[in-house]
Parts: structure tokens; sequence; C-alpha cells
């Protein structure tokens, strides 16, 4: 149960090994977290991570997933609930990719929307009905700003997400009554190992911003969460500019 | 779900679904002992009846009566509800449930220490009696409702002259002299309790403390000689009360105005009963000036020995900013045979506080060592909060009342939120 002070007793990561849902798992420890379930590919941040957060109070359990193979999520998702309720589980996987190779190569494109939305899609509503069985709890989902408007530079992954936030919003609404509270996260540029390289964008934030944001949003049952906040705004904005000139914008 | 009758209960929990069901009254806990995601809550407010016997004050009552409907009946015929908390507004099942105490635990004991029978309706939808002593009885005096749901009970109640307490009132300017004027002179008192000031300003601790008994008619004026109960309330809370109304700087200031109130010194006052033992439900739903989320109760006890604990609880809160609303100091008296009943001998305090402010969850899991350290345990009824460990560690007989449950409940038909946050 989420207690009084918003705090999870357990918590499902798939995706675990990003970074915005490491310093998420870090923000929520504590002597009231006591179930931490890692799902990720095999990898030796994984394995680390779940060490890192083990203790006398909290156990974890680490699981094979892999987001572009939806024929394997049923099991997964069976081994993540089979200790009981999960109080906050986060889709945190994702794949940006980089137009030019989508481009250069259109089977990479469709595998970043088998990851990035078939994925989200597989877990949510798994999760989701095991969410409703419950009858408590808080699915997270991490979009993006790119879903928000399509842009010459990375419409591939924009599309991916877009998809995404749609299909959790959307979730959002259907389980609204059901006790369970879905968010929607749409970070801007985050400055994560998965944008190495990538000249930053303005009002770009670092993955302790966007977990902090998490939990906040959590304490405060949002359904739709920016990070920065300021970014609602500039997206709003963004939404209104005509075609012709936000094709001309250097973004 | 609404059950008005004992069939509909039986009913309720022969098909309870999966996640279970768990009986809920007037819903004053403070944390989710009465709710139940996922599963079925039990509404036993239509469980009404009420049966005194006027020679002997023995009253066999439903376990949906509200203590304030009970008072209503058995006040004017002479007999008075023999514990009760702050507030009325709850049912004699929930009183069971919590195993309740009052400013008279020190002389009277807990709730259930007056029941002396009890029909519970058993996981598997069959009625048993209970009778004090009884395995069964005592895990389900502050069983918090998962050992079954109490239908009716039989409580021997007070009898009474006057619907009237006498009252003396001390203003104390700092938490030491109040301490020790309730240590040296509470027994003197069926009822006992302390009101704290626990505002961000001001001398931290001092307090206004409120001692008395039932009047005796020999002891009133004809003209005031009464029985008769007629709380009124002064106001209702709005069903809409926006977040944040009761904050620092309200807070602070509704605990100087009480405490510049109160006079330094005042004996033998008449007050009725109701203003001396409910003066919050003079507001009717007082509980929704807490605005939709925001405030959390935490109360502990601690041994006498273990004072301590109630100063530094007011200084760390304080350091952090954090005022509380509504603090009370009391001493309990002996345990109970309750298996996870929380009154034990020593201090107990309750602060009503605000979740918002930052570095909250920290200082409560800080306190929550010292009074595990000290040998105390928090109040089940008021926790939100508290961890399975914490649990583990101040209920010694924590480990019995789940050999009972899982015997008496092995398919878990009685469930709650609570129980799963806490592994009861």
């Amino acid at each position: 149960m989420i207690d009084a002070l918003s705090r999870p007793q357990s918590v499902a990561v798939f995706g675990a090994t990003s970074e915005i849902a490491g310093s998420l798992l870090q923000r929520l420890r504590g002597p009231a977290l006591r179930h931490i379930v890692l799902a990720a590919r095999p990898s030796p941040t994984r394995d680390a991570l779940a060490a890192s957060l083990r203790t006398d109070t909290a156990d974890v359990t680490v699981l094979d997933f892999d987001a572009s193979d939806p024929d394997s999520h049923p099991a997964v998702i069976d081994a993540a609930f089979a200790q009981g309720d999960i109080d906050v589980t986060v889709i945190a996987f994702g794949v940006l990719g980089n137009q030019a190779d989508f481009d250069a190569d259109p089977a990479s494109a469709v595998e970043a929307a088998q990851v990035n939305y078939v994925g989200g899609v597989s877990v949510g509503m798994r999760v989701a009905a095991r969410l409703r069985e419950q009858g408590h709890g808080a699915l997270v989902v991490l979009s993006s700003v790119a879903g928000e408007r399509a842009r010459a530079s990375n419409y591939v992954y924009g599309s991916t997400k877009a998809g995404l936030d749609v299909f959790a919003t959307g979730l959002g609404d259907a389980l609204h009554g059901s006790g369970v509270h879905v968010m929607v996260v749409r970070p801007g540029f985050v400055r994560t190992k998965m944008t190495d390289g990538l000249p930053e964008a303005p009002l770009s934030v670092g993955p302790d911003d966007v977990a902090d944001a998490i939990v906040n949003g959590l304490r405060h049952q949002r359904a739709t969460v920016y990070v920065p906040s300021t970014m609602r705004f500039v997206m709003s904005g963004l939404r209104h500019v005509p075609r012709s000139l936000f094709r001309r914008l250097p973004i | 779900m609404v059950a008005t009758n004992r069939e509909q209960v039986s009913a309720a929990l022969s098909s309870a679904p999966a996640r279970g069901v768990i009986a809920r009254g007037l819903g004053r806990s403070y944390g989710d002992p009465a709710q139940n995601a996922g599963g079925e809550v039990l509404d036993t407010t239509g469980l009404t009846g009420i049966a005194l016997d006027d020679t002997t004050g023995m009253v066999t009552v439903a376990a949906g009566v509200s203590l304030d409907a009970l008072m209503r009946v058995c006040t004017p015929q002479g007999w008075w509800v023999p514990v009760t908390p702050g507030t009325r507004q709850v049912t004699v099942g929930g009183a069971i449930a919590a195993d309740v105490h009052g400013k008279n635990h020190h002389v009277d004991g807990t709730f259930t220490a007056h029941v002396t029978r009890m029909t519970l309706a058993l996981p598997d939808g069959t009625d048993r009696d209970l009778y004090p002593g009884d395995a069964l009885f005592n895990a389900t005096a502050g069983g918090m409702g998962l050992t079954g749901v109490v239908v009716e009970a039989d409580v021997q109640l007070l009898p009474i002259t006057t619907s009237l307490a006498r009252v003396d009132t001390d203003r104390f300017d700092d938490l030491d002299s109040l301490m020790a004027a309730m240590a040296s002179g509470d027994d003197h008192y069926r009822y006992s309790v302390a009101w704290v000031d626990a505002g961000t300003r001001g001398t931290l601790g001092r307090g206004i403390l409120i001692r008395g008994d039932h009047a005796r008619a020999a002891d009133v004026p004809d003209r005031k000689r009464t029985l008769a109960f007629d709380p009124g309330t002064l106001a209702t809370v709005p069903a809409l009360v926006p977040n944040g109304l009761l904050n620092k700087a309200s807070i602070t200031a509704l605990n100087e105005a009480w405490f510049r109130k109160a006079p330094r010194q005042r004996r033998d006052e008449l007050q009725s009963l109701t203003a001396f033992f409910h003066p919050l439900d003079m507001a009717r739903d007082w509980n929704r000036m807490y605005g939709p989320r925001g405030f959390l109760q935490y109360q502990f006890v601690v041994p006498d020995t273990a004072g301590h604990v109630v100063q530094r609880t007011l200084e760390e809160l304080r350091t952090i900013g954090a005022a509380s609303f509504l603090t009370v100091l009391k001493r309990f008296g002996g345990e109970g045979p309750g298996l996870l009943s929380f009154p034990r001998p020593g201090w107990t305090l309750a602060l009503d506080i605000p979740t918002g402010v930052p570095g909250m969850a920290d200082v409560l899991d800080d306190l929550d060592e010292l009074v595990i350290a000290s040998g105390g345990r928090l109040y089940l009824a008021k926790d939100s909060r508290m961890s399975p460990r914490t649990l583990e560690l101040t209920y010694p007989r924590l480990s019995q009342f789940r050999a009972l449950r899982a015997e008496i409940d092995p398919n878990r038909r009685l469930n709650s939120d609570l129980a799963r946050r806490l592994d009861l």
C-alpha cells in the first residue's frame, strides 16, 4: 500500500536500467519500501542496481525482460506480481534512435516502434489488468514532449511516443474510479546515455529532475507531468505554431 | 455493501471476494483499517438496536450503533458509556475492533474491559458468542476487524446521577511541570487529559490539564441538576474544504488562542458531559476540516521511564516546521488482554500533523525508532505509515494474533489495506 506520506511499499520497473529509473529508485528507497522488481535485459548495470537496492528490509526480484518481445511479457508480468500487490509500476524502457539511421534502415524504425509503442501497450494493458484487480496502485509511463508535435528531425521517435502517450492517457481515463492512478510523464531533453552526443536543447534536464517530478506527481496524483514544468507552456505554444513556420524552427 | 441484519453479515462473509471483506463503521479511523482495495467493504451502520436493563446498567447493543446514539438513550436513564474516545461518532463495533480508550484509561481501562459478551460473525459465516478470557475475544479486542464482524455486544454501563462533569483546569507554562502534575495527581481523578501546544512558536509543550469526574447529584445545585443529554452542534463543516486551510500559521494561531483562553487554575467547574468529553463533536463532520488530503495522526505510548520521548517528539517536529493542530497527552494505566490492543502503562501523545512538510517522513521514522527503543508502540487505529518491522518489534503478541487469524480465517475472507500494509 502507498502510505499517508505517499511512500510505496512495492515498486516494479520495466526498463529498470534506464538512468531515470535508477534515480527514481534511489528516491523511493527507505524504511517503507520493501519489495522491488527490476525488469530489464541482463546486464552488469542491472545486477549492480539490484545489489545497491537490496537491504535487510527490502528484497529485490530481478526479471529478464525484453520490451521488443511481447510474447514473453505475460510471464514476466506474472512474475512481477507473484509476491503480491505492486504499488507503483513504471514503464521506463524506450529507444531514441536517430532519424538518419531510421532513414537508412527502415527496419530499425519498425524496431523502435516495436519497443516504444507496442512494448508499452503490451506491458501497459497487462499491468492495468493487475492493478484493476488489486484496486489500488499507480502506473507511471515515461512519454516525451517529442510525441506532442512531430518534428522532421526525430519524427519516428516522436510517433512512437505519441502512440504511447495517447495509449497511457486513455488508459488513465479508463481506470478512473478504480483506485488506480495512471501518470503520463513528458520530459523534454534529458541528459542521459541515450542522448549522449546530441546537442542539448533548451530547458534540458537531468534524470534526477525527472525522478523528482515523478515523486512529486505521485504525491499529488497528477495525470500528466512535464519536466521541467515550464515545458507545459512551451509545448502549449508550440502546438499552435502554424506548420509552415514550425517546419523552419531550429528545434 | 450495507448490512442491516446478521444474515446479511454472514452472507457477506460467505461470499467474500478473493481480496476479502472488511467491516466499516463510521469511518473515524485515521488510516486504512476500514478500507479494502480491490475487495469488499461491509457498512455495518445498519446494524441497530439498543436494549438497556436500567436496573443493572447492562446494555445489549448492535455493532452499528454509534456511541452518540447509545448515550442519547442511556444517559437520561442514569447510565454512562464507560469508555468514550474524543468523538461520539464511532460505532460499538469499531470501538471493540480498535479497543478504544478514553480519558479514564488509567482508572477504567479500554472499551473492551467493559464488554461482558460479544457476538462475532466468523469468517466461515457462523456466529459465536465470545466472553472475556476467550482467546478469540482477546484477538478481537483491538483486532481491527480481522477476526470476524462484531454484530452485537453486552456492555456494562456506569451509573451516574447527573449528566454533568465536575472539572478542574490547570494551565502550565512548560512540559515538565505539566507532566509532573499529571504523574502526581492523575490518580485522584477518574478522567484526565492534557492539551499541549505544539504550534511553531511559543514555549514548546506548555499545556492545559483538564481533569474531572461525573458530578454527583448531591454536589449540584437543584436548578442545574439534570440527566438530560442533548448535545448540540455549533456548526457543520462543509463538504468541500480546500487543502491548506489548516497550515502552519493558522494552527499556531489556534494553539495560541486555545492556550490563552484557558484559566490558570479553575476548580469544580460544572460542564456538560459532551463539552467535557467531545469538544470536537461540536462541529459536525469535524474530520472534513483537514481537507481532502494532507494530515495524519501520530500517536504513540511509551513507558513512564521514557517521558523524554514526548519532549523530543515536539522538538523534532518544530525543527522541521510542522505544527500539530490538536495535541493530546495522557497517562495510560495497565495493559489489557487484547492481543493488538494499543494501551500499555505510560505516556501517550497524539498529534495531528500535515503530511506536506518536507522531512516529515524521516522525522517520523526516527521517532518510531525512539518508540521501539523505549518499549512503546503506535496506535493502529491512527496509523497510516508505520512499517511492518515497527509493528513486529512493538506488539509482542502479534505472532499469537497471526496464528489465530491463520486458524480461523485460512482463506483470508477478512482483509483490509491495513492488514496488507502491515502483514497483520
